[in-house]
């Protein structure tokens, strides 16, 4: 690259840099040419113009921050949504609410301060799921940015922007910016649908936590995260079958925090205090502002590059930790070819054929590769297991006592497919 | 039922629960300590120049951002510059109303807002006029710069704060790259590193104390168990027991070699009832693997005996600090016993209740027991040396024997500096690393040398209408930072390297000085976490110096 050759295209793109503007150190970047630009970039009104007409999307939990970024990068129509309201326990690093906001939209605050402090942006706000809406709502942004917590909604929007992709129509490609936190940990990725590594391809990189055996939780605790889960999974269903168990009320927490007590005292077993009653009850993930400051700004700078092609975009995933110094690692997902969203073939899973239907459904919930909590499956010739409609389910119901053996041939492609999820998923299962 | 355990019932209050997802992380000290804690932000140091107002400032207020939202005491911000057009394009703690007003008063008002708890102060000067008052700085546990700054404001600030052991972070967020380095006290221990629980385990199978040993040999009759109670044995007691048969045929002593290692873990497995429905036994899973990791002599780890043999550990004085007079104790206590004190926690495992909660006893006992030697140690030397100071904490002694093993002390270093007064090794870290391919140094080295022509603009008496993006000045600082890096041989920096220091200054002078909203705020995400780390004394301080580039998004570490 030769470092010392002039800026094409510079000198009249100054007319946009307003010395005394207040986009001046934005415009000052993308009005001119930097090492790292492509040969046929052109700066100025171009990429000016691109940052004042890309519709773009954010969602989930990083959102106050996500929406401070993508107003301060320029972008003036800017779509969020949110389906949670402000909890006490957001004020620690959501940083657009107040005490008085508790009990409020997300969507509709974050979306009225960011609209207010920085002048010129519209913020449209949606209070609801993800999943309540469809292609035809999705078709209309330019790049997609999510900072979900779950990894459920995660998966449906990856698939759905999957699922969109028209090869005819450039403009059906939706990049998708994904960024997740965990205490002094995160990550971000860039995924360009159908054409780089998706998230259905990474999924075993994020495995589920394995869960407690319920023979310890019923009847050998040891540790007090044992005696919870008791409280939460079997006491609460003995003595309050008739209460809905909801982990935002604090007296359910309280009468958990008891019962959790109880048997601990019962079992000599040390350690159960409310705030570990609430996380295990809860999954609660710890969660600081600066974490997700890093994050949110990671998948932004993203956005903005992928929107003006200032400098290259990430490829495609970067993970940080910031327990020991300050710790990345920027690489390469691979684009997996048996994915069973983006990819052309089933994806391989080995099974022990002595396993029932029903132990394999009920594994594909942990399953790295899987992770499917309400999975319905066939083969190519006959239903195997399907939840819906109650007809079909109780047809197909004995099959769950089976072994796999009986069921299906080795190597045979099963179709799975989950209520949380809109595409199926091939599995090629291989006996071992 | 509230009457049968009443200490216990009380639910969180509501600074736990507003607090509660990052209490999680670093406990009720950890956010005492931040609680305790008053930052300085030094924001800008005047205007660049007659046509350039200054640093913008903005990762320093997110920074600001990520430190007021958990908790900080309080903050002072000093910014001698009046908010302008451009500001509020970039930094999100302003307003149109802000305009022409004091940047660090209107910062400071719309921090403030954000959490009640946090006391915020300003000042519209320059951090030079503050200076003079010696009380002035003490007043703070942290400083933050954003630069560039004239090294006639940086050098005198940074060496003060040195000297009154005060820990400083020196930024940079211009266009796509920023840098920031951490200046420590010459040592900075820490005790809570929080490492990974997987790592910590030390269980002691090869030198099991008196009563772990008796709780093995219960186990002679494992024969005769039933399926249920051979299936629940603690794994760590099957592993004890079988360590004791492969003793017997071994002459006495334990599979040391990694070949041994695999024959008795084979020995373990081979031990399992398989006739079961299940076709095994989980918990000879379990201990079939865990003997690579557990089957290991202690052994003291290379960074600990380091600890042991600073100075400040062999020369106790009546002002030395906590840490080094239990560090002392401890290092008497592994002089005796060849081990550190135990740490007294144990993994789960398949295991009846009660059979688990009495294995975990013997463990606790014994960590208890060596707390208490520990301490009786450390009392004794509070009296030997007449320490004028309140007598230490049994809490912090205990908590220091669980983490002995993990313990550690940062070497702190100066704010680096490209400069004729650079420390050597961080000059030859440097041209060392410019060889490495795909190295961020370059960044570091572009943000020097724009340092450098901002030092000159702002020391330049005449009131000439240079800008930051001077090509002349870049030149002559580029240049004059180049032969700075000339090797002790002779050696001038290469072409490749100054290749890519080029690229990198072209890169930063994109911006022409000024930030990227994006890069600031992540910016101020990273250096809020050092502060975190500082301020609460746990996990690992960055040492001591980090470089990101936006452009390909990455990070590196770098001690200078
Ligand atoms: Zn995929």
């Amino acid at each position: 690259m030769d470092v010392d050759s002039e800026t094409p295209g510079a000198p009249e793109s100054r007319i946009y840099v307003d010395q005394q503007g207040r986009w001046k150190h934005l415009y000052n970047v993308l009005s001119k040419r930097g090492p790292f630009t492509d040969d046929d970039w052109n700066p100025g009104p171009e990429p000016i113009n691109a940052l004042e007409h890309s519709k773009i999307l954010g969602a989930g939990g990083l959102g106050c921050e996500i929406l401070k970024n993508l107003a301060l990068s320029g972008f003036k129509d800017i779509h969020v949504i949110d389906m949670d309201t402000i909890d006490i326990s957001n004020l620690n690093r959501q940083f657009l609410f107040r005490q008085a906001d508790i009990g409020k939209p997300k969507a509709e605050v974050a979306a009225a301060f960011v609209q207010k402090r920085v002048k010129g942006v519209n913020i449209t706000p949606y209070v609801g799921k993800i999943q309540d809406k469809d292609e035809d709502y999705y078709m209309q942004f330019n790049i997609v940015v999510c900072g979900l917590d779950s990894i459920e909604a995660r998966r449906w929007i990856n698939s759905t922007l999957i699922s969109m992709v028209d090869e005819d129509d450039p403009l059906s490609l939706k990049p998708l910016v994904d960024g997740g936190t965990e205490g002094f940990k995160g990550q971000a990725r860039v995924i360009l649908p159908s054409i780089s590594s998706c998230i259905e391809c990474q999924l075993d990189m994020h495995a589920p936590r394995p869960a407690v055996p319920l023979c310890t939780i019923a009847t050998i605790p040891r540790q007090p995260q044992h005696c919870i889960e008791w409280a939460h999974q079997i006491a609460w269903q003995e003595k309050r079958k008739d209460d809905t168990f909801d982990n935002d009320n604090m007296e359910h927490i309280s009468w958990i925090y008891n019962a959790a007590y109880e048997r601990a005292q019962q079992f000599h077993i040390h350690g159960v205090t409310f705030q570990m009653t609430q996380g295990v009850v809860k999954n609660i993930i710890p969660a600081i502002a600066s974490t997700n400051a890093v994050i949110a700004a990671s998948t932004t700078s993203e956005v903005l590059k992928i929107a003006t092609s200032c400098n290259p975009f990430l490829a495609n995933y970067m993970m940080y930790a910031g327990e020991e110094g300050v710790y990345t690692y920027t690489f390469e997902a691979e684009k997996k070819p048996d994915c069973p969203v983006c990819g052309e073939l089933a994806r391989k899973m080995n099974v022990d054929p002595n396993m029932t239907l029903g132990e394999f459904i009920d594994s594909l919930g942990e399953r790295a590769e899987a992770q499917l909590k309400k999975p319905s499956m066939r083969t190519e010739e006959k239903t195997l297991y399907q939840r819906f409609p109650p007809q079909l389910e109780e047809m197909s119901r004995p099959h769950l006592g089976k072994k796999l053996a009986d069921l299906i041939e080795d190597g045979e492609e099963v179709a799975v497919s989950d209520p949380a999820y809109t595409t199926t998923f091939r599995f090629r299962l291989h006996f071992k | 039922m509230t009457d049968a355990f009443p200490a216990a019932l009380t639910g969180p209050t509501s600074k736990e629960r507003k607090y509660d997802r990052q209490l999680r992380l670093w406990a009720a000290t950890g956010q005492q300590a931040l609680e305790d804690s008053h930052v300085l932000l030094v924001n800008s140091d005047g205007p660049l120049g007659q046509y350039n107002t200054g640093v913008t400032g903005v990762a320093g207020v997110e920074t600001l951002k990520n430190l007021v939202l958990p908790g900080i005491g309080g903050f002072t911000i000093v910014d001698p510059a009046i908010v302008t057009e451009s500001d509020l394009g970039v930094n999100f703690f302003l307003e149109g109303e802000s305009l022409g007003k004091s940047r660090a008063e209107e910062t400071c008002r719309l921090l403030k807002e954000l959490n009640p708890d946090v006391e915020g102060y300003y000042y519209v000067k320059r951090v030079e006029e503050l200076l003079t008052d010696p009380d002035f700085l003490p007043q703070h546990k942290l400083v933050i710069i954003s630069g560039p700054m004239r090294r006639s404001t940086l050098v005198p600030l940074t060496q003060e704060a040195k000297q009154l052991g005060i820990p400083v972070l020196y930024l940079h967020s211009v266009g796509f790259f920023s840098t920031f380095s951490v200046q420590l006290p010459a040592e900075f221990p820490i005790v809570e590193t929080h490492p990974d629980p997987e790592s910590t385990q030390d269980l002691r199978l090869l030198n099991p104390w008196p009563e772990l040993v008796a709780a093995a040999a219960g186990l002679n009759n494992l024969d005769t168990l039933d399926d249920h109670q051979h299936g629940h044995v603690p794994y760590l007691l099957l592993l004890l027991h079988f360590l004791e048969q492969w003793k017997h045929s071994h002459e006495g002593n334990a599979p040391s070699n990694y070949k041994e290692k695999t024959e008795f873990r084979e020995f373990v497995r081979s031990q399992a009832r398989t006739s079961n429905p299940e076709g095994g036994e989980e918990n000879f899973d379990e201990a079939a693997a865990a003997v690579l990791k557990t089957i290991t002599p202690f052994s003291l780890r290379s960074s600990i005996r380091e600890i042991f043999e600073m100075d400040q550990c062999r020369q106790l004085s009546a002002s030395s600090q906590d840490f080094w007079v239990i560090a002392s104790a401890i290092k008497t206590f592994h002089a005796s016993h060849g081990v550190l004190p135990l740490p007294g926690s144990l993994p789960d495992m398949k295991a009846q209740s009660a059979d688990y909660v009495s294995l975990q006893n013997i463990y606790k006992t014994k960590a208890r027991q060596d707390v208490e030697e520990v301490t009786a140690t450390v009392r004794h030397l509070e009296s030997q040396l007449q320490r004028q100071t309140p007598a230490i904490p049994d809490r912090d002694i205990e908590v220091f024997c669980k983490n002995a093993a993990h313990i550690k002390v940062v070497l702190g270093r100066d704010i680096p500096q490209i400069s004729i007064d650079s420390d050597a090794s961080t000059l030859k870290t440097i041209r060392n690393e410019l060889g490495v391919p795909d190295s961020l140094i370059p960044i570091f080295i572009a943000m020097q040398i724009l340092d450098s022509v901002v030092d000159e603009i702002q020391s330049s008496s005449r009131e000439e209408e240079r800008s930051v993006d001077d090509d002349a000045l870049w030149n002559s600082h580029t240049e004059r930072i180049l032969a700075l890096l000339t090797g002790a041989d002779g050696s001038a920096v290469c072409q490749e390297a100054r290749a890519q220091i080029a690229r990198a200054s072209k890169e930063l002078r994109r911006a022409e000085g000024g930030e990227l909203h994006n890069i600031s705020s992540l910016t101020g995400g990273l250096v809020a976490q050092e502060a975190l780390k500082v301020l609460t004394r746990q996990y690992g301080p960055l040492d001591n110096t980090c470089v990101f580039d936006g452009a390909r998004s990455k990070s590196e570490m770098y001690r200078l």
